[in-house]
This record gives C-alpha cells, structure tokens and sequence, in this order.
C-alpha cells in the first residue's frame, strides 16, 4: 500500500506542477499581446539574448561543424563516398544540431541568469515593489522575456547555422584535402528551404521554453539563496530536457508521413 | 480625522490562514482620510499580512476591503490597478531595482504609467530627491552604492514620487539606527502632510509609532485588540497593549521561542 501511496503523490505532485506551469505560460502569453508595453525592456533583453549569446553559440556551432566532417570522414571514407560529407554537415546543422545546440548554449546562459535575476527580485520584495507602482510584474518582467527569446533564438540559429556549415567546410578542405568549388556545390546541392525552416521553427519553440522556465522558476522562487540557487538549477534542467523532447515531438511532425 | 468624514480604507472581516495557521481573524479597521494610522504588533502578528492584502499582493479568504467606498476584494485585474493608483508603499528592505540607477527608480512609477517623458521624469525624480534630503548627485548612482538609511530615503522619494492619496509603510524604521530612523520619522510626517495623504504604517517599533501616528491600532491573534489615539496608548486598559508598549517578556502574551 505505501508503494501505490509514494506513486499517487508523485502523480499528484506532477500533475499540480504542471498544471501551475500551464497557466503561468497561459497569462505570460496573454499579456504579451496586451498593452502596456515595455519597450525599453524589450529592447534590452532583445540584445541580451541575441547579440550577447553570439560568441558562445557561435563557437559551439564552429567546433559541431569541424567534428562533424572529420567524424562522417572516418565513417564515409570505407565506402569512397567523400562527397557525402558535405550532406551530412549541412542536413544535420539546419536540421538538428543547430537549433539543439544553440537551444542547450542560450538555456545555460539565458535561463538560468533569468531565473537568478527574477528569483532574486522576488526574495527582496522587488517583484511586489513593481505591483505597488501599478506595474505588472508578468507585463514588465515576464513578457518581454519570452517575446525576446522566441524573435532572437531563430536569428541566433541562423548564425549558427552559417558558422557551423563553414566549420565542416574549414575541416573538408584544410585537413582532408577536398576541392573547395566541389565541396560547396555538393553544400548548396544538399541544401533544402524545408530544413532551415524547420530549423527555424524548433529554435522559436525552444527560445519559448527557455525564457517560459528560466521565469517561471524565478517567480515562483522561496526561501531566500537557497530558493534562487534551486530555480537555477531546475531552469537549466527542465529547459534542457524539455529542449530534447520537443525536438523529438517537432522533428515527428515535420518529417514522419 | 473627524469621525463624520468616511474613511478612506474601511476592512470588513478580513480572514486569511496560510494552511491551518490563522494570520488574520475576522478582522476591522478603518483608516481616515488624511490619517496617520500605525498598526502595531508582534513578529509574525499577521502585520504584512495585512498590508499585502490591503495592495492585493495577497489574496484574504474572506472578508471585504473598500477603498473610498470602492470593494477592492474580488474585483477585476483593470479596476485593481486602477486602485492602486492611489497607493504608495515604502517597503521593509526598500526593495530598490538594482538594475536602475537611483533616479529611474524614483520615478519609476511615471515613466512606466507613461506619465510623462523621460526628461521631465528626470526633474521630478530630482526633486522628490530633495525633498528627501538627498542632491542630485546621488541620482546616477546605483542603489547598491547607497547605505541602509539612504536607500530608505530613495525608497520613500518612489513612494511618492507619483502623489499617492495613501502611503503604505512597512517597518519604515527596521534595521536603522536611532537618529536615522528618527530622521525617516521626520521624512514621513513631512512627506504625508505635505500631500496630504493618509498613511498606514506598520511597526514594532514603539518610538516610531507615537512619533508618526494620529491613531494608533494593535494587532493580537489576527484581531485588532485595541485602537485610539496615539494619546491615550498608556490608559489603553489592555494589558497586552501595556506589555507591548512597554517591551515586557512577562505578561499575556507569550512570544513561541521555541516552534
């Protein structure tokens, strides 16, 4: 009995969770399209998210994209199938791994200093200070933060994408020894408009998701530093996961028939 | 302050518990217009309690809140904040913005109302400064550059930086020294007077409370036990008002030392 006791609060507990995240994203959404607006916020976190993540998801998309070419090389090369290297980069950047990894980089430093930001607010009566100069704190704080991260995470995967493509064309030519013009034909060749757009897509869903849970866990955040350090803590977490298993779900809608 | 003049905040009732703890119990006050009142009681008494409900911070069980004449409890999101308007609320821990400079947050409350342009903010913020004793030097700097007290003051200028009808203040003294807190007293008569607003203040600290209070109420279990004018403290008859006035740990009420 104290088995189906242990498993009925944790479905319960679950459920309640889940539940308090749904309408928390519910009201953030409404009031994203309600005035007033905070331009000046969403200016500043429009850079935050976008111009200052620039280095780090460009390095990670750099690096993907080297190791992919010297990786499908190893594997590619037993069947003398070399040209298939290019297909390979740029299918699995557009498609997978730039969005994914971008999403990962942004969730690690995005949603975790919002969570620490607005967590923080909360312990020192910040968030209550807001409501007592008439001034939501889901409008002001929480908008502006979803809306910045589902513009900018796109954008970001676009540069990641360029970078990334440009890293397996780096390794391709200097390491492996292939003919520039041939690599970059069979490049634009594998190049299809429905996986960058799908691409697109995914790093949309997962800018929402970091910028929903990095808030969410803030907002909702007690006890003081210990309180702000947990919020951190499962902003990265949830965020990460929930960035795996929405890809799976996206990637079934647009390509399974 | 005359009786016949409606008051200004009127509770009705008011209930909340936060599980099975009762914080407040059925309980009735009445501020007036242009009243100074200070509700005071123990730590945990349910004082901030109350505050946040009166502001919607927190949502009372049950009970009613009219502010002039207007029920507060139950009303839409519009109407609340169009009620809120006409608050003011000095924070126990400031809670400044740290991402603003001091001036911005001073006027915070006008340029997020979109109230006025930037450049005429800037000049009320500078001067609701002054009015605090504080220069215009001080309105670049960070919050995180300003000592305890001065960040009270910065905290009091945003309260009524957009001439609130009600101040709220919550332990305006706390965790200052005497002269300071007897300097945020002076700050808190001039500034309510000069506005001529009504203010509801919480406290536990006695000096404070008769220096800035018209009338002052105690809090007890969740109840007013006793209200009157700040005069008549010391005959109030009641000998938890007597034990707390007198800071005695002896007498009726019993502090929990140990939960």
């Amino acid at each position: 009995m104290r088995v189906l006791q242990l498993i009925g609060s944790f479905v319960l507990g679950f459920l309640e969770s889940t539940g308090r995240l749904v309408i928390f994203a519910g009201s953030a959404i409404g009031h994203c399209f309600r005035p007033p607006f905070y331009w000046r916020s969403l200016g500043r976190q429009l850079i935050d998210i976008g111009y200052y993540s620039l280095p780090v998801v460009g390095l990670t998309a750099i690096f993907t994209g080297m190791v992919l070419a010297l990786q499908s090389y190893t594997g590619f090369a037993r069947f003398s199938a070399e040209s298939a290297i290019a297909t390979v980069v740029v299918v699995s950047i557009t498609r997978e791994l730039g969005p994914v990894l971008a999403g990962l980089m942004v969730a690690g430093r995005i949603g975790a200093a919002m969570a620490a930001e607005i967590g923080t607010m909360r312990v020192t009566e910040q968030l209550d200070a807001l409501t007592t100069l008439s001034t939501n704190p889901m409008k002001y704080m929480v908008a502006p933060r979803l809306i910045a991260g589902v513009l900018m995470l796109p954008l970001l995967v676009v540069v990641a994408d360029i970078i990334g493509v440009f890293g397996g064309y780096l390794v391709a030519v200097y390491k492996l020894g292939f003919n520039p013009a041939t690599y970059l034909q069979n490049t634009f060749d594998a190049l299809k408009t429905e996986d960058v757009v799908s691409g697109l897509v995914k790093a949309s869903v997962f800018g929402f998701i970091i910028t929903l849970m990095g808030c969410y866990n803030g907002y909702t955040s007690r006890g003081g530093a210990q309180g702000v350090g947990a919020a951190t803590t499962n902003t990265i977490v949830s965020a990460s996961i929930l960035i795996l298993c929405f890809d799976y779900i996206l990637t079934e809608l647009f390509f399974a028939r | 302050m005359t009786d016949k003049a409606p008051p200004k905040i009127r509770i009705g009732g008011l209930y909340k518990a936060f599980g099975t703890k009762r914080v407040l119990d059925n309980l009735d006050l009445d501020v007036g217009d242009g009243e100074s009142l200070v509700v005071i009681g123990g730590s945990g008494s349910g004082k901030s309690v109350l505050l946040k409900c009166i502001l919607g911070l927190l949502r009372a069980d049950a009970g009613s809140i009219t502010v002039d004449g207007e029920e507060v409890m139950g009303s839409p999101p519009e109407k609340r904040e169009a009620i809120n308007r006409k608050f003011g609320m000095l924070l126990q821990g400031s809670a400044l913005f740290d991402s603003l400079p001091v001036w911005e947050n001073v006027a915070f409350g006008l340029l997020a109302g979109k109230l006025m342009d930037r450049k005429s903010a800037r000049e009320v913020a500078i001067s609701k400064l002054a009015q605090v004793g504080l220069g215009p030097d001080v309105a670049m700097l960070s919050p995180s550059e300003l000592s305890g007290g001065m960040q009270k003051r910065v905290g009091l200028a945003r309260a009524i930086a957009a001439d609130p009808e009600i101040i709220l203040f919550d332990e305006p003294t706390t965790g200052l020294d005497p002269i300071m807190a007897d300097v945020i007293n002076n700050l808190i008569i001039e500034t309510t007077r000069e506005v001529g607003a009504t203010a509801l203040s919480i406290t536990h600290d006695m000096a404070s409370a008769r220096k800035i209070a018209h009338r002052i109420a105690m809090l007890y279990q969740g109840k007013i036990i006793w209200a009157g004018p700040v005069s008549e403290i010391t005959r109030s008859g009641d000998e938890r008002v007597d034990q707390f006035i007198h800071g005695r740990a002896d007498g009726p009420i019993q502090m929990a030392v140990r939960a």
